[in-house]
Parts: structure tokens; C-alpha cells; sequence
């Protein structure tokens, strides 16, 4: 083989199209044609929900060119200047170079405002998708093998986000966001032994210093999004690798992909997508305005408004430490602040265990095989229960983060939405997980069902006897197939105490654990046993209708 | 179009169980996979016209894209910068910004309206299928690389030279220190910095709104007043850093109203003076109802009782607001008998 493309090149003409010889060029150069060859007709599964992490991709494109347009103009410095620009309520007063520049980008600069909203704007939009995107990965079992590393790239993608995001909103240095950030160093003097330290070398200094914004600056716009470009491109190369999950239909199985070709399809489709994302931002961004720092004022430590509030991702954050009792544990001369430290600890041990899921329900299910067709959450009720409950936990913190928003809106005490969202934080992901739980089960007791006896049509019969049935239609091949398609495993069971020899064998503590959650996934009451094809004929081949 | 009815002449594009296969399969499993569906046509690959409408579409949409391009650089150069209409029902806004926002938005959206309905009405939708492959080596693959890496592990004599790993490693694990050193000079030692304020014994205290010194008679009953001490100027190098701890707020109650002894004793006649830094995590705090004595943190809502010491009735504050002793001297203006006795704001490890 390869003796003979060695030698095709000499024997093969000029070829007359100018784009046939850029090609022909690059190939000599990059191997352009095996790659292409394996890639241009790429099969790409079609489902609404494959578009969210489309919608991520695109608005983090749109971050990096107005982010790009923004330094043009921003000035990351902390040094005090006196406001002369044309924003008049303004005139006079002092402020950072950081908030007399993003006042310059809002009023001065043609379109600036406008870049400055579709950039606040991409990054609310990108956070969302992301979370969206995730919960999309959840529910249908994407994450399960080979697509484990993928989970956690995207995982980290989201986390480094919301510190972007934060970073990002903090270098205006107006009001709101110095507060945001006050908030950010009373969590780090939490920290046991090292937090004045943590502190002092973060702000160079005492709060805030004068190298915050000069220090989130070169966060925001180097290193994290450095490290996130990096990450997409591993997370993009690893989808192509694996090829994307579908779900379970007439013609789609584990071993093949079905759907539309790379190019021209998806090109015009994705690539069309991302204009469409782009100008539909721009369009929120003419209409509704985001963070109008010119509103707020700059920064004083001694001053502050009311109702103010992280941006949304950072709700939860937020939440956590609102609802909090003021616990302070003070002994030998030392201070263990854990009301702000346990909250400041439950973020990332949340972020930590959503990482770490696909590796959990491997180990509980004992499940070693490739995964390609997606899941349908009702056939995994004990997963959508726990995705409801972790997104159950999430709201209940986000109105725990704007308690004072709800009780001004509704009307309502703010000890009773804290001491309500203190109760709900523990109580209510349990009851959501059972309600889910039951959901599930009941739509597949009515797949079931309609399998067995056929879709309901609400045509209803009279007999001649006299007797009024409603006629059910069979389902086609495909609606059975797709109905049926979902594995049913078996949990896993400890090996009997004393084996076959009469020898005592002890199962571990974690074996035992393990057999035990596996019991509780897959056992008899969470899954309802899908017919089976002697039922079907059973049924099929009988009289009458049911 | 020539993909149409190209269905039956791509074998591979069938699945494994096609759909001639069906029916034997449905026989032994009555909800076997029936195949890929065979594909149906659209209006646009029948009929010539609704083909020529759809390319109309298209092209409006891409024409559409243009004008709004042309319509955004006139802009720009019409609406000055700082011109405001009223449009309802989005009240006054931003002519330049409302009318740069909205071309932009509608000539990158017909882009991608105009590429995504040529995709989906002109070019084919036949579903095409793919083999996957699994990740992982086969055998003779696998024993392949493990034998390259046996060759290069060997060649090397990383685990023969024990010495010279070990040392490697050692050299690996001590070079990062040098990165780490250099971070040392990203701020000064805490030391006792977080302990101190700018207030000391004899320190007027000077009304932030008028900057003036603040006399007894100043300050009602059911008002709220914010101080800052004397000689500190917003012009200096450190004046944030300053305020950010000495920042005070002054109340005068009735003397009976004062449930606190010490407080009571730290005060004039009835004025008492805390720092406005939350004891949470360090917003200035600014909600006073003035017949309860109660202050609200707008931040997180840690509530504190004026009328008791200042302690916390709710919220996640950990600790009471610290007082200032106060006076007055013999100006006749309230001054500090010294600095706080303990630090403000926040707690952190080394507070006692």
C-alpha cells in the first residue's frame, strides 16, 4: 500500500480547479485526504437535544470575539482617576481606571455598549447551555462507557466557566461586582490556618488593594479561557472519536451510527446554527440590557445596594451561604468560622460528585460494556432520580440566594423563605427523587402496556351485543422495537457465604455495599419487567380486545 | 437530485438486520429492529416548483442578510453616540445600541435561517449509517505495544539505575519550588494587619456625607449616620483599604432602650457607634428600622440588635458587630476612646 501512494503523486496531472490545488498543496503538507476521508462524511444522529452543547460551542466563540473587541478598550487598572467622560451623573467622581474605561466602552465608544451586552449576554447563555447540555448527558446515560473522560472534560469545562464568569463580571469594579467580590475574600479569611494568607497574596494585600482587577484580568482572558479552548478542542476531537450517541430506533443499534452526513448536512445545519445563536444574542443584546454598572457606581467597600445578586450561576453559591447558621467555634485563641466555611466546602464536594458519577453507577451496576444508544430516563429511574434530586437541591439554593428578591416580590418574611429553603436543602431532594421515581415507573408500566395491548385511540365501539369497547391500534414494528429496546439488567448479587466446598467466604463491607445499591438500581422495584415476546404472542394471538 | 431513489443502490447503507430480513426476524422476536425505514421524499425532491421556492426562500434570506449589514453600517454612521428614543415597549433606550443590535442581530440570523432551510429542503435527507468501532486494541495489537514498551523501557534502564531514578525524581519534584517561591511576593504576611483600624484615642469622628465633625446634637433618635475617622482623605493611596475597616455607623437610642450594659457605657448619652463591616463575610451594612434598633446586612440578611450589643438575632453572621468607645471632646464633637477591641469584619483562623 504504501509503495503505491508514494508513487501516485508523480503520475497524477495538475488538476485544473484552483481549489483542487490548494487542496492537492495542503494534502502534500497536512495528509489532507486521509483525513478528509474518514471525516467528510461523517454520520451526525439528529435530535433537538444534540443542539445544546452546539449552543455552548457557538456562545463561547462569540466570548472570545467581543472579549477580544472589549480589551481594545478596557483598561485592567486599579489606579483612581476623576470621572470626565459623557456620562454626566458621573462627572467628578473618583474611580478606578477599570470603571471610568467600561463607562467609556458604554458611552463613548460606537456599538461598544452593544459588544460589552453580547458579551455578558454569550456568558449567561453559555453557563445555561452548559448546565442544559449536562443534564441532557445525564438523563439518557451519555456519560456511560467510553464516554467517561468526555464527562469529566465537559465537567471541567462548566467549573472552570463559572470562575470565568466571575472573573469576567468582577473587573468592571463598579458596586455591585466589588461586592461580589468582598463576598469571594470573607470565604477565603474562612479558611482554616492559611486563609489570611490566601487572602493577602490574592489581593496583594490588604482588601481590596490596588491588583485585583490587573490579577482577574489576565484570568479571565488568558489563563481560563487558555485552559477551556484546550479542553473543547479535546472534548470536540473525543466526540468525533467516539462517534455521537443516538437513540434507540428502527434501523439505529449499538454497533452502528444513523443520521446525516458531516458534509454538506451538518455543515449547513451546525455552521448555519451558530449564526442563528449569534443573532439572536445580538438581538437580546439590542433590547435588553445586562449589568448596567453605570447604575451602580464604582466600587467603595463602605457601600452597597440592595437586592444584589451574583450573576445567576452563582446563585447556588450564593444560596449556600445565605441559609447557613452563623456557626463560629472559637478556642486556644483561634476562630473555625464553619458558617462560611462549610458552604465555601459544599461547592466544590457537589461539583466533586458529579464528576465523579459515571464511575460511581459503573461500580454499582457492575456495567463494563460500551454504551452508544442513548437511554430513555424512564428506563433508569433510580439516575432520573437522582439527576431530579441534584437539580431539586439546585433551585431550592438558587431561591436561598435571592431570598431577599422573593420576600420583597411575594410579600414574604426572609426567615421564613431561609428557614424554608434550610428544611427543603435536606427534605425536598428526597421527596423529588420518589416522585420521580414513581413517574418513571409508571410510564413504564404504560409502555408496557401499550406494547401488549396497543395504542389507545379513543374511538369507542359498540358491539352488537351492546357492549361499548375503545379500539386499540397495534404498534408498528418500530414503536415495539423502541419500546423494547432497553436492556434490563439484573443487580448484582453477593456470592453465597460458604462456597461449594463448605469454606466460609465473607463478602467485604463494600462488596456488601455495593450489592446492596446495586439491589436498590436495578432490583425488582425499579424496573418494570418489559413483555416479553411469549406475553406479546400470547396477547396478539388471543381473541378479542383488552 | 441525483441521490433520489438511491436508496437501493447503497448496500451498505443498510443495516445489519435489513429490511428484507424483516419480517423472518419479526417472526422469531416480535420487537426485532426493523431496519432503517425506507426513505420518504420530500415535496422539494418531486416537485420542481416547491424546489424553485425553497431556493427563493434561501436566497430572500441571504439578500435579507445583506440589507441588514448595509442597514447596520448606516446606523453607525447616522445615531450619534449619545441620542436616546423612547420605543415601547422598551421605554427609553439607546438608539445607536437598539438599532446596531437589532441589523447585526438580523443579518447573522438570516445567515443561518438561509443555511439551515437550504439543508433542510434542498440537500439530501436521506439517512445515511456508519460502523462504530470499539475503542479498545485487539490482542496481537495490545502485545505489540507492550512489547515496544518492554524494548524502550529496557533500553533506557529506568528500573535497573535505581540511582539515577531516584535522583531524577528528586531533582522532578524539587524544581517546581522555585515556581512556588516566586509567588511569595504576591502581598505582604497578614501579621496583625486585620486587627487595626484607623481609629485611635482621640479620632473625631467625621460625617461621611458632609465631611464634617460630628457633634452630639447631630445625631436624632431614629437616624443612621455613617462616620469615618478624622484625617482620612478619599485622595490617599490607602484610603480603600481603610475604609473598607473603619468604616462606622452611629445611633443614638434612649438611654432605657439600651439593654446592654457595656454598651450603654461605650456610648454618649444614648449614641453608640458599631462598625458597619458585617461580621459575615464584609458588606458595609445599611438597613436600620429605627424602632426595633435592628440593622439588616443587604448582602445576606445577617440581622443584629442595636439595643443589645449588637449581637445577631439572624442570618449567618457568627459573631456581634464590634463597638467603638466614643466621647466627646472638648470641642463639644463625638470622638473615639481608641481603636476597635477586636478585629471587624469577617472571622478568620488567627481571630480569638
Amino acid at each position: 500500500m504504501s509503495t503505491t501512494t508514494e508513487e501516485a503523486p508523480a503520475q497524477r496531472g495538475r488538476p485544473s480547479n484552483p481549489g483542487e490545488r490548494v487542496a492537492e498543496w495542503a494534502d502534500g503538507r497536512l495528509g489532507l485526504y486521509k483525513f478528509a476521508k474518514s471525516n467528510l462524511r461523517k454520520v451526525f444522529p439528529d435530535h433537538w437535544s444534540f443542539m445544546l452543547g452546539e449552543i455552548c460551542l457557538y456562545s463561547f466563540t462569540i466570548l472570545i470575539l467581543t472579549g477580544v473587541y472589549l480589551t481594545l478598550f478596557f483598561h485592567p487598572s486599579m489606579n483612581e482617576v476623576v470621572y470626565h467622560g459623557s456620562y454626566t451623573p458621573l462627572q467628578g467622581v473618583r474611580m478606578s481606571e477599570a470603571y471610568s474605561s467600561t463607562l467609556h466602552i458604554s458611552f463613548d465608544v460606537r456599538g461598544g455598549l452593544l459588544v460589552r451586552q453580547i458579551h455578558h449576554w454569550s456568558a449567561l447563555i453559555f453557563i445555561a447551555a452548559m448546565i442544559v447540555h449536562m443534564m441532557r448527558v445525564f438523563f439518557t446515560g451519555s456519560f456511560r462507557k467510553p464516554r467517561e473522560i468526555n464527562w469529566l472534560f465537559g465537567w471541567t469545562l462548566l467549573f472552570l466557566g463559572m470562575f470565568t464568569g466571575f472573573t469576567g463580571y468582577s473587573l468592571p469594579d463598579d458596586l455591585l461586582s466589588g461586592t461580589g467580590v468582598r463576598f469571594m475574600e470573607g470565604a477565603i479569611l474562612s479558611v482554616p490556618i492559611v486563609g489570611t494568607y490566601l487572602s493577602m497574596f490574592l489581593f496583594g494585600g490588604e482588601f481590596p488593594g490596588h491588583d485585583f482587577v490587573g490579577r482577574f484580568y489576565s484570568i479571565h482572558i488568558l489563563l481560563l479561557p487558555g485552559m477551556m479552548a484546550g479542553l473543547l478542542v479535546l472534548h470536540l476531537i473525543l466526540v468525533f472519536f467516539h462517534k455521537h450517541t443516538q437513540f434507540p430506533g428502527a434501523g439505529k443499534t449499538e454497533k452502528n451510527v444513523v443520521g446525516a452526513p458531516f458534509f454538506p448536512i451538518y455543515t449547513a445545519k451546525a455552521g448555519g446554527f451558530f449564526f442563528i445563536v449569534f443573532g439572536v444574542i445580538a438581538a437580546i443584546a439590542a433590547v435588553a440590557t445586562v449589568n448596567p454598572i453605570w447604575e451602580m457606581g464604582p466600587y467603595r467597600p463602605d457601600q452597597v445596594s440592595t437586592g444584589a445578586q451574583p450573576d445567576w450561576y452563582m446563585g447556588f453559591s450564593e444560596g449556600l451561604i445565605r441559609v447557613m447558621p452563623g456557626w463560629e467555634i472559637r478556642a486556644w485563641g483561634h476562630t473555625l468560622v464553619l458558617g462560611v466555611f462549610i458552604p465555601l466546602m459544599i461547592f466544590p464536594l457537589v461539583m466533586m460528585s458529579i464528576a465523579a458519577y459515571p464511575f460511581i453507577e459503573a461500580w454499582v451496576t457492575g456495567d463494563k460494556s460500551e454504551h452508544h444508544l442513548a437511554d430513555r430516563p424512564r428506563n433508569r429511574p433510580v439516575r432520573t432520580g437522582i439527576g431530579v434530586a441534584w437539580l431539586t437541591v439546585y433551585f431550592i439554593l438558587l431561591i436561598g440566594g435571592g431570598n431577599d428578591i422573593f420576600a420583597t416580590h411575594f410579600h414574604l418574611s426572609i426567615n421564613a423563605i431561609t428557614w424554608f429553603v434550610r428544611v427543603s436543602f435536606f427534605v425536598a431532594p428526597v421527596i423529588t427523587y420518589w416522585i420521580t421515581k414513581r413517574i418513571c415507573l409508571g410510564l413504564q408500566r404504560r409502555d408496557r402496556d401499550k406494547v401488549l395491548h396497543g395504542r389507545e385511540t379513543g374511538i369507542i365501539k359498540r358491539l352488537p351485543h351492546g357492549e361499548f369497547i375503545e379500539v386499540h391500534e397495534p404498534l408498528s414494528q418500530q414503536q415495539l422495537h423502541v419500546l423494547t429496546a432497553h436492556a434490563q439488567p439484573k443487580p448484582l448479587t453477593l456470592a453465597p457465604e460458604v462456597d461449594e466446598n463448605g469454606v466460609a467466604r465473607k463478602a467485604g463491607p463494600i462488596a456488601k455495599v455495593q450489592a446492596r445499591l446495586s439491589q436498590n438500581w436495578y432490583g425488582e422495584h425499579s424496573q418494570i419487567p418489559k413483555p416479553t415476546a411469549e406475553e406479546y404472542e400470547e396477547i396478539t394471538s388471543g381473541h378479542g380486545h383488552h | 437530485m441525483t441521490e433520489i431513489g438511491s436508496h437501493n443502490d447503497v448496500p451498505e447503507n443498510l443495516p445489519e438486520h435489513g429490511s428484507d430480513h424483516g419480517h423472518e426476524a419479526a417472526r422469531k422476536d416480535p420487537f426485532a429492529n426493523p431496519g432503517l425505514p425506507p426513505h420518504e421524499f420530500r415535496r422539494q425532491d418531486i416537485d420542481p416548483k416547491a424546489a424553485r421556492h425553497s431556493e427563493r426562500v434561501v436566497t430572500g434570506l441571504f439578500v435579507l442578510s445583506m440589507l441588514a449589514t448595509i442597514g447596520f453600517i448606516a446606523c453607525f454612521v447616522i445615531f450619534p453616540v449619545d441620542k436616546i428614543v423612547y420605543i415601547f415597549p422598551f421605554g427609553h433606550v439607546s438608539a445607536l445600541n437598539f438599532s446596531l443590535g437589532l441589523t447585526l442581530g438580523v443579518a447573522l440570523f438570516a445567515i443561518g435561517a438561509g443555511a439551515v432551510h437550504w439543508a433542510r429542503t434542498l440537500m439530501s435527507d436521506e439517512e445515511i449509517t456508519d460502523e462504530r468501532h470499539r475503542a479498545d486494541a485487539d490482542d496481537q495489537l495490545r502485545e505489540n505495544v507492550r512489547q515496544q514498551w518492554i524494548t524502550g523501557a529496557k533500553e533506557s534502564g529506568f528500573g535497573r539505575r535505581k540511582m539515577i531514578r531516584n535522583s531524577m525524581l528528586g531533582a522532578l519534584t524539587l524544581v517546581p519550588l522555585a515556581g512556588v517561591v516566586l509567588l511569595r511576593d504576591l502581598g505582604p504576611l497578614p501579621e496583625k494587619k486585620l486587627d487595626h483600624t484607623a481609629w485611635a484615642k482621640g479620632k473625631k469622628l467625621i460625617n461621611s456625607n458632609t465631611s464634617q465633625p460630628l457633634r452630639p446634637e447631630d445625631v436624632q433618635v431614629g437616624s443612621l449616620t455613617f462616620a469615618q475617622p478624622q484625617g482620612l482623605e478619599e485622595t490617599q493611596d490607602d484610603f480603600q483599604e481603610q475604609i473598607a475597616k473603619a468604616a462606622l455607623m452611629i445611633v443614638r437610642l434612649k438611654p432605657g432602650d439600651i439593654k446592654d450594659k457595656r454598651e450603654r457605657d461605650w456610648g454618649h448619652e444614648g449614641i453608640v457607634a458599631f462598625s458597619k463591616i458585617c461580621t459575615h463575610v464584609g458588606c458595609p451594612i445599611s438597613l436600620y428600622e429605627q424602632q426595633t434598633h435592628h440593622v439588616l446586612c443587604p448582602c445576606h440578611q445577617s440581622t443584629f440588635d442595636l439595643s443589645d450589643g449588637a449581637r445577631v438575632l439572624f442570618g449567618p453572621a457568627g459573631h456581634p458587630l464590634p463597638q467603638l468607645r466614643i466621647s466627646v471632646d472638648g470641642d463639644g464633637d463625638l470622638v473615639a476612646l481608641g481603636d476597635f477591641e477586636e478585629p471587624v469584619g469577617p472571622a478568620f483562623w488567627e481571630r480569638s
